[in-house]
């Protein structure tokens, strides 16, 4: 399975997802955000980190890079997409995903390990995952996902939220909600669910003495459904 | 001619630092200070003497990058 890493100024977590990607078999490429075209790719990943120096709003330069365009038509024509963090950020702002991410409620910059739900396996992703429950890491001070009304409801009735943060028991209300996002969100889909975007940093959990391996879980699965 | 913008966070959107910046004020004795919502301010310097040309390309800019409308509004002044 072939994949390729957009790079913006500011992104540092493109070279950890480069290793997780590798370890678990994807041919990875590094793109620069300059560049007019995508290697042939069954994958691309925007990374986290903070392109731009976040300026304007996260995410809203790098979604007006050259690179773009090209995402954007992969996307549309059916290509995994993944955005994680800063990714998911841009991804909001190019309209591929809906709502925005807005700072976290209480201000502050969080980075601790945190429980998610999978909240839908009908999808390249996370089909046949054998968990429900994943612990990974998230590190973001906008984080606080947001969408008006009926964006939410469409969200739900399609099955396109992704991943809510929860306790480790899988409770899902305010006190397992890091950063304030509505209904928990941690993650979404665009409508046909080639698109996704998350906070958490699955490239963070794929080492069992440093982490944790749930991130394991979910790169070896995107190959496995891809065979 | 220079187009100046003010973009705000739609009502009822949250603004925990316009809270923020609220009970700082209300800490240092500025008791009567009831809301504060915090925002961005622009000046464009655009090649153009027709103003009206000029604030219709700036609403175009303000649409496409500088105001995000699922949670902002603008205004050119």
């Amino acid at each position: 399975m072939r994949s390729s890493v957009i790079i913006f100024p500011g992104s540092n977590c493109d070279r950890d997802m480069d290793v997780a990607l590798r370890k678990f078999g994807f041919k990875n490429q590094m793109v620069w955000h300059n560049d007019k075209s995508i290697p042939k790719s069954d994958l691309i990943v925007l990374p986290g980190g903070f392109s731009y120096g976040d300026y304007l709003r996260c995410g809203s330069i790098a979604s007006k890079s050259k690179i773009i365009k090209s995402v954007i038509d992969f996307a549309n024509s059916g290509g995994l997409v993944l955005g994680i963090c800063n990714g998911f950020q841009i991804l909001t702002e190019t309209g591929l995903l809906k709502g925005i991410l807005q700072q976290n409620k209480f201000l502050n910059f969080i980075c601790r390990n945190v429980f998610v739900k999978v909240k839908d396996k009908q999808n390249k992703y996370f089909k046949d995952l054998k968990k429900d429950l994943l612990e990974l890491h998230i590190a973001h001070n906008e984080g606080n996902y947001f969408c008006s009304d009926d964006e939410l409801k469409s969200l739900e009735d399609n099955n396109q939220i992704a991943v809510t943060y929860c306790g480790e028991d899988g409770t899902e209300d305010e006190t397992t909600n890091p950063n304030g996002a509505i209904k928990n969100i941690a993650g979404i889909f665009n409508n046909n669910k080639n698109v996704l975007g998350m906070m958490p940093h699955p490239e963070r959990m794929i080492d069992k003495y440093l982490s944790g391996e749930d991130g394991s879980l979910f790169f070896k699965n995107i190959i496995d459904n891809f065979k | 001619m220079k187009i100046k913008v003010i973009v705000t966070l739609k009502n009822g959107v949250l603004d925990p630092q316009g809270k923020a910046i609220q009970q700082t004020l209300n800490g240092m004795n500025f008791g009567n200070v009831e809301d504060v919502r915090q925002g961005k301010y622009f000046e464009i310097e655009v090649k153009e003497k027709d103003e009206k040309k000029a604030k219709s390309l700036v609403d175009d800019m303000c649409k496409k990058l500088l105001a995000n409308l699922v949670i902002e509004d603008y205004k050119i002044v």
